[in-house]
């Protein structure tokens, strides 16, 4: 039933309208349209105003680890999109879709978290759940 | 036995009943607890944008209470690049028509968006460190879910953004006169009335200059008068339209919000809180802001 829910919340946010993911930030920050897909061990989830964040181990091919700290949204609209306070856990192995910022710091934008049993967590759109009966989202 | 016997033939009519009742029984549970599965809403979320082909019944007359949502989904009242009818793209069409005081006041807000956005740890915006929003920066940043109340001498705002609300009197009282001896509000003082069975119009002043009108940094000065104008359009739907009159900072009125949508949420909707906790934003400042913007402590 939770699996159920929270793969109809996720196609929900793929088929909600796109909107600003408001940060505190503007987008000078990013390096917008730069994505990286890192592979890495949750230290810790974040769930909290204004943005909630995600903690990760990233292992280099040298063996230094490197920890990655990666924004979402505030936990308002991350409910829209099918996110919870729960949706990690520490050790969980996550592989998550990012778009750095600028600085070379190991921070950025979250876009998409992917679980090794096939599930995926998205960032992105405005959110908005369907009521039940009805399908697709909002006009666009 | 001969007696029941007898009733062979009604028994059997009994017994058909009670296999068709049994069978109804079940598919009556199975349905139920299909549409359960259906039903079951995360709390808080938002289910209820519009959807193509509704056709919402008749407005009421003078109401606006409820809990509203921007109808076309959540995110489409978020003014992240400022007043929605007048984002600071930098386009001919969205330049403000500030006056020379009005410039040198919007100049001297770094906002961290919009074309002059500077790292959020460099801007000097109030909100992020939880100082009061103020109206109308509230809505023209951040307009989430609101719910709206009317007493017999008020309309009350509740905002689930930073957990605010607003009184608009409805007694006949006027709002106070603009001078030295004004306290100014962060959410200034409002009155409010019907036009017509379906427009209801409110009007504040003394707002206090710390706060900015949107997320881009557009000032107010304290003559500033903001209008707003709710019209009932329907059993589900407010249109709100924002308008800025501050002949200080600006040469003639315009137009922050048009007509934005809202959407009447089930009365069981419960708003989530969303509210602006400054050791969170300073947990978020020092992992993620700061780092960002290239200007941790080291």
């Amino acid at each position: 039933m939770r699996h159920s829910l929270s793969g109809l919340c996720v196609v929900a946010a793929l088929l909600a309208s796109s909107g600003a993911a408001v940060a505190h930030h503007g987008a000078a920050t990013f390096d917008t349209g730069k994505t990286l897909v890192l592979e890495g061990v949750v230290t810790e989830w974040v769930w909290a105003n204004p943005h909630c964040f995600l903690k990760f181990d990233v292992k280099g091919s040298d063996g230094t680890v490197r920890t990655w700290t990666t924004e979402t949204s505030n936990p308002s609209d991350m409910v829209n999109r099918g996110w919870n306070r729960r949706s990690f856990n520490p050790g969980d192995r996550v592989t998550v879709t990012v778009e750095p910022v600028k600085s070379g710091s190991p921070v950025g934008r979250l876009l998409e978290v992917a679980f090794p049993d096939g599930r995926v967590l998205s960032a992105r759109g405005g959110g908005v759940t369907p009521p039940p009966g009805r399908q697709g989202g909002p006009p666009q | 036995m001969s007696h029941r016997h007898s009733q062979g033939p009604r028994s059997a009519h009994a017994s058909a009943w009670l296999v068709l009742l049994t069978i109804t029984c079940v598919v009556t549970f199975c349905s139920v607890a299909f549409n359960q599965e259906q039903v079951v809403r995360v709390p808080g979320a938002v289910y209820d944008a519009d959807f193509p082909n509704e056709k919402p019944g008749p407005a009421p007359r003078r109401d606006l209470s409820g809990i509203w949502e921007p109808a076309r989904g959540p995110g489409d009242a978020i003014g992240a690049q400022g007043a929605k009818s007048y984002p600071d793209t930098g386009r001919p069409e969205h330049q403000l028509p500030f006056t020379t005081e009005g410039l040198k006041a919007n100049l001297a807000n770094r906002p961290a968006w919009g074309p002059r956005a500077v790292a959020s740890a460099l801007s000097n915006d109030p909100q992020p460190t939880c100082e009061p929003q103020g109206w109308p920066r509230i809505i023209l940043h951040n307009y989430r879910t609101a719910q709206i109340v009317q007493t017999p001498k008020q309309v009350l705002i509740l905002y689930q953004f930073n957990r605010k609300w607003r009184n608009i009197w409805t007694d006949g009282r006027s709002n106070p006169k603009v001078d030295d001896f004004l306290e100014p509000r962060w959410w200034g003082y409002s009155v409010g009335r019907w036009i017509d069975d379906y427009t209801f119009v409110g009007e504040t002043v003394g707002l206090d200059e710390r706060t900015w009108l949107d997320n881009v940094g557009r000032p107010h000065s304290l003559e500033a008068r903001i209008e707003e104008r709710y019209v009932r359009r329907d059993a589900a739907h407010i249109d709100v339209t924002i308008t800025i009159d501050d002949p200080v900072y600006y040469s003639k009125p315009w137009i922050a919000l048009d007509r934005l949508p809202l959407r009447l949420q089930p009365d069981s909707f419960d708003i989530r809180e969303m509210e602006c906790s400054p050791s969170e934003f300073a947990r978020y400042t020092k992992e993620f802001a700061e780092p960002a913007a290239g200007t941790s402590a080291k």
